[in-house]
């Protein structure tokens, strides 16, 4: 009778414990009132069913106090939960397949603009990858907490270049001279002097000025003006909090089946070199931004940023005003030597 | 090339999204084919009444500069 008790207890204390780490990688977070906690539930792109709202209102009302937060990374937080009501809370949020977020050094759920599915600047399915790598990759533990984002075009509304690691999505136009009718539209569309009108009145993109909006491409009356190829520009080690770092931008036109070894590469490059307690944006600090590229390279090659590219224009204005000059200069990881399709001050149609 | 339009509308002083608005209208009440003539101010307009028109599946023939702003020829689908 006695050990049967021993044993019971010996349980509670373990399911005590279990519930303690479950609580800190489950995304409850204990709140200023005792007892009381927020729930994180999942939301990658902060996108869900209108079943799962109504299912997390409910929730709300039946357990909380009625009102939900929204997290500044699109997770809604239901307020004021008993600890007692957890098991409850969790189960019926499950039956209607919301998933709980997480807390603490962890890769995050990702979030992300609506993208290219329906948002009319979009160039890349923001949505679709946000969803897809908090599958592959949400609660892989690391040495402090790793988020990531998604954005589907240059304008970033999500954030990709205040993230751990982040993305957003460029287009590369390029000319079909016999449809082009010379009625100027693109020349105009352009924000950042990159194209001009040519003697035979053509329009000619400068390169290093091209911010790979795709403004051009979608004002063209004619489909002249079209994709030549569609890709992510690649983030790492942002982060706002009390020490905020900005990104280092790493790595330009990553097409989509390259982004899942992106995260891989740099979640592996983070662990090994990290230390406990240390966002990725202060080990690059530490390790020297190089050591990062050179793991990089392997998985991007060519799509590398060099040191030269981050002196043109359009890195100049992609990025936060006068934060390149403070960079440590990006040294050769081998092979690296900037764009793969044009030398500095190339100009085509 | 001179594409005679079936419709007009002078749409010069009106801002977006009203002028986009008034250009979808009007070539809701025309037949598969026909074409309409549309002056849009240069600025804002004509960067962007012809992205709506093309994402509608019109077929835009021909721009031109008029007088402050720009002549338009869709090809209503």
């Amino acid at each position: 009778m006695k050990s049967k008790e021993r044993t019971q207890s010996n349980e509670s204390a373990r399911a005590t414990e279990a519930r303690a780490e479950d609580l800190k990688a489950g995304g409850f977070i204990p709140q200023r009132q005792k007892s009381k906690i927020t729930v994180r539930c999942k939301a990658p792109g902060g996108r869900m069913t209108s079943e799962r709202l109504e299912r997390i209102a409910e929730v709300a009302r039946t357990y909380g106090n009625g009102t939900v937060h929204l997290s500044v990374r699109q997770s809604p937080e239901i307020l004021y939960i008993d600890l007692a009501d957890l098991d409850a809370v969790v189960r019926e949020l499950g039956e209607a397949g919301q998933e709980i977020a997480s807390c603490g050094k962890r890769f995050r759920v990702t979030t992300a603009c609506g993208g290219c599915e329906y948002n009319p600047n979009g160039w890349v399915d923001s949505q679709l990858l946000a969803a897809e790598m908090t599958n592959r990759f949400f609660g892989r533990e690391t040495p402090h907490k790793f988020k990531t984002c998604f954005a589907g075009c240059v304008i970033d509304c999500p954030r990709a270049r205040d993230t751990d690691l982040g993305f957003h999505g460029m287009v590369e136009p390029t000319l079909v001279p016999d449809r082009c009718t010379s009625c100027g539209l693109c020349v105009r569309s352009c924000r950042d002097g990159a194209l001009s009108t040519d003697d035979e009145q053509l329009p000619l993109r400068d390169h290093d000025r091209c911010i790979s909006c795709g403004d051009c491409i979608k004002v063209c009356p004619f489909d002249a003006m079209i994709p030549k190829r569609i890709g992510h520009a690649v983030y790492v080690g942002g982060k706002h909090g009390r020490h905020p770092h900005v990104a280092y931008p790493v790595a330009q036109f990553v097409p989509d089946e390259h982004v899942p070894a992106v995260i891989e590469t740099t979640l592996r490059w983070y662990r090994e070199y990290g230390n406990r307690g240390e966002r990725i944006g202060d080990t690059l600090d530490r390790v020297g931004i190089d050591s990062y590229r050179r793991a990089l390279k392997s998985v991007v090659g060519d799509a590398l940023l060099a040191a030269a590219d981050l002196q043109k224009p359009k890195w100049r204005r992609l990025f936060y005003r006068g934060v390149v000059d403070a960079f440590p200069p990006y040294g050769d990881v081998g092979g690296a030597t900037g764009e793969s399709d044009g030398t500095p001050g190339c100009r085509e149609h | 090339m001179e594409h005679q339009a079936v419709e007009s509308i002078d749409l010069r002083g009106t801002p977006c999204p009203l002028n986009w608005v008034k250009t979808k209208l009007r070539l809701e009440g025309m037949g598969a084919g026909e074409l309409l003539e549309v002056l849009l101010d240069d600025g804002d307009a004509i960067l962007n009444v012809p992205r709506s028109v093309k994402s509608e599946g019109h077929r835009i023939i021909a721009v031109s500069p008029v007088d402050s702003g720009f002549r338009l020829v869709i090809e209503r689908a």
